[in-house]
């Protein structure tokens, strides 16, 4: 089944691949310019990545993107597992089909449209209470976790759904209480959704700039704002430092995960050739 | 039983009044704010208004529906080569597609301006063998490029998804009664992946059509679509109502884009089946 490939799909690959990597290369590659210009290179230096460590300003930044992320990254997760649960549980199909069709709204709605719904709710609600400032980590919080819901649910859904709904009932008869029956039986076999909601979730908020553009306020920056306010003016190559920082990191992070789930399938395999014999 | 389901089902309200508080509710305001003005007294003004911004919203559609069908005509041989080539050529292919989604979209498209502007690397390379310089930055086609370049990764991971998933036996099949190769794809391939096609379009069209930021770097000021119109009300000059009412409009038109496509996809997918 598995054909080889031919000279004509090679090269189209490798076109493509062109296509998707020439940006991030340039950006690589300027990021060691020894001079400020992002599009002659004079020379080799790592000087931009001496300045970016330095440059309080992005390191702040980029612990504000990673508190924001964890935090809510996690709440989206609970809340949302949660909620899957209940939702599998539900009887009624008219409130089911209205929750899941809730729940599409976030990832169906352009970006920019979510933002600034949210946007005008925070500030008509500041004007109520007669806020002055209400912009700030907890709006932003409180969109992340909104924009992560809807992932969290749908990767968790399915995996409850395959699982078999005696199982926790046996578990009762064996006399769990609803409570244990839940951790011991249905947490660890819809464990991998949760992860990868999790996950999904983290990368989402790590990386979003439209939702929180809207959001934010000054009193918190995140990297991706702070990427937008630069890039407003000329942009010097400390930007293209980090980013390449991030991109290393996260080729690095991918690699692993691959080899691991390589290695995991190899381990399996074995195990069941042995099996056979 | 009952009681455990029953607070099976009282753990999902956390998030059933999250989701009203902060989707339904801001939904809410948009339309909110689209009628009323900035004393709050009620007034279609805003609404009737759009009528001005008529020109940049069909040339936001349109330069979203071309970057969208360009990556579809990209993507899809891509996804039927990835999904028929070994296992670890797909998982690299996936890595390879993936990882570019993971930088930032803003460092991306200002990378891809730094390769296109006046002095920009293209055009640097071009005097250097004495070629005139193209004219690439602030044109309609930069803005699609740009469009394509970031987004082109949703419309290769649905197709080939799906494609994957395609039962080979179905073309042996198909080739073996005597079908060709165009025959299979157009009978066979094309039909089983209409989901993934639809998917793909969606995922390309609605980023596409509302951003800011890419037309804002590659567009300059001779490019604007109904996001940048938008943002601009928001940040700039203050105006929430136009704004509100724009949005408005934004969602509706994606809506019935979507509903457009969908009747086209699911009316195929049945004559399809019903063959």
């Amino acid at each position: 089944m598995k054909r080889k490939m031919s000279p004509l799909a090679k090269l189209y690959i490798a076109l493509i691949i062109v296509f998707l990597y020439a940006p991030i290369v340039v950006m690589i590659v300027f990021s060691f310019n020894s001079s400020v210009s992002t599009s002659v290179m004079s020379g080799f230096s790592t000087r931009w990545y001496t300045s970016l460590f330095h440059d309080e300003g992005t390191m702040k930044a980029l612990v504000n993107t990673l508190i924001l992320a964890v935090s809510s990254s996690l709440i989206a997760t609970v809340m949302g597992t949660a909620a899957a649960v209940g939702i599998n549980a539900m009887k009624n199909k008219w409130i089911k089909r209205t929750t899941m069709s809730v729940t599409n709204i976030p990832m169906m709605n352009p970006e920019i449209v979510t933002g600034i719904s949210m946007m005008l709710l925070f500030v008509f609600a500041a004007k109520l209470l007669g806020i002055a400032d209400a912009l700030g980590f907890w709006t932003m919080l409180i969109a992340h976790v909104t924009f992560n819901l809807p992932y969290v649910i749908l990767s968790v859904l399915p995996k409850l759904r395959q699982m078999d709904p005696r199982l926790p009932e046996a578990a009762m008869d064996l006399g769990c209480t609803p409570i244990q029956a839940f951790f011991k039986v249905t947490l660890p076999s819809i464990m991998t959704g949760i992860t990868s909601g999790l996950m999904m979730s983290f990368t989402l908020s790590l990386d979003d700039f439209v939702i929180s553009y809207f959001t934010q306020g000054p009193s918190f920056e995140t990297l991706p704002i702070r990427i937008f306010s630069m890039t407003k003016k000329r942009v010097t190559p400390d930007m293209y430092a980090l980013s390449t920082l991030i991109f290393i990191t996260i080729l690095f992070l991918l690699v692993l995960l691959n080899v691991l789930q390589i290695r995991g399938e190899k381990k399996l395999k074995n195990k069941l050739d042995k099996g056979v014999r | 039983m009952n009681k455990s389901s029953l607070t099976k089902k009282a753990i999902a309200s956390p998030y059933m009044l999250w989701s009203v508080i902060f989707i339904i509710v801001p939904l809410i305001f948009v339309v909110y704010y689209s009628v009323t003005d900035a004393d709050g007294a009620f007034t279609l003004d805003y609404v009737r208004n759009i009528g001005h911004y008529r020109d940049i919203m069909l040339n936001s559609i349109w330069l979203g529906f071309v970057a969208t069908v360009i990556s579809l005509v990209i993507a899809y041989p891509l996804a039927y080569i990835m999904a028929r080539s070994s296992l670890n050529v797909q998982r690299t292919m996936m890595m390879l597609v993936m990882l570019p989604m993971w930088m930032n979209l803003l460092i991306r498209t200002y990378s891809l301006m730094i390769i296109l502007q006046d002095t920009g690397i293209i055009n640097t390379a071009l005097s250097a063998i004495g070629l005139p310089r193209l004219k690439m930055i602030n044109t309609d086609g930069a803005v699609i490029l740009g469009m394509v370049y970031n987004y082109i990764p949703y419309m290769i991971l649905p197709l080939y998804s799906i494609m994957a998933k395609l039962d080979h036996g179905l073309i042996e099949a198909a080739e073996d009664l005597g079908a060709n190769k165009l025959q299979v794809l157009r009978k066979v391939v094309l039909p089983l992946s209409l989901p993934g096609i639809a998917s793909g379009f969606t995922m390309v069209f609605v980023p596409s059509v509302s951003t800011f930021y890419i037309s804002k770097k590659l567009g300059g000021n001779t490019v604007s679509l109904i996001g940048d119109i938008i943002e601009m009300q928001f940040k700039s000059s203050n105006n929430y109502n136009l704004g509100a009412a724009l949005s408005l409009v934004l969602m509706l038109m994606i809506v019935v884009c979507m509903a457009v496509m969908n009747r086209f996809a699911s009316d195929d997918d049945d004559g399809g089946v019903l063959i």
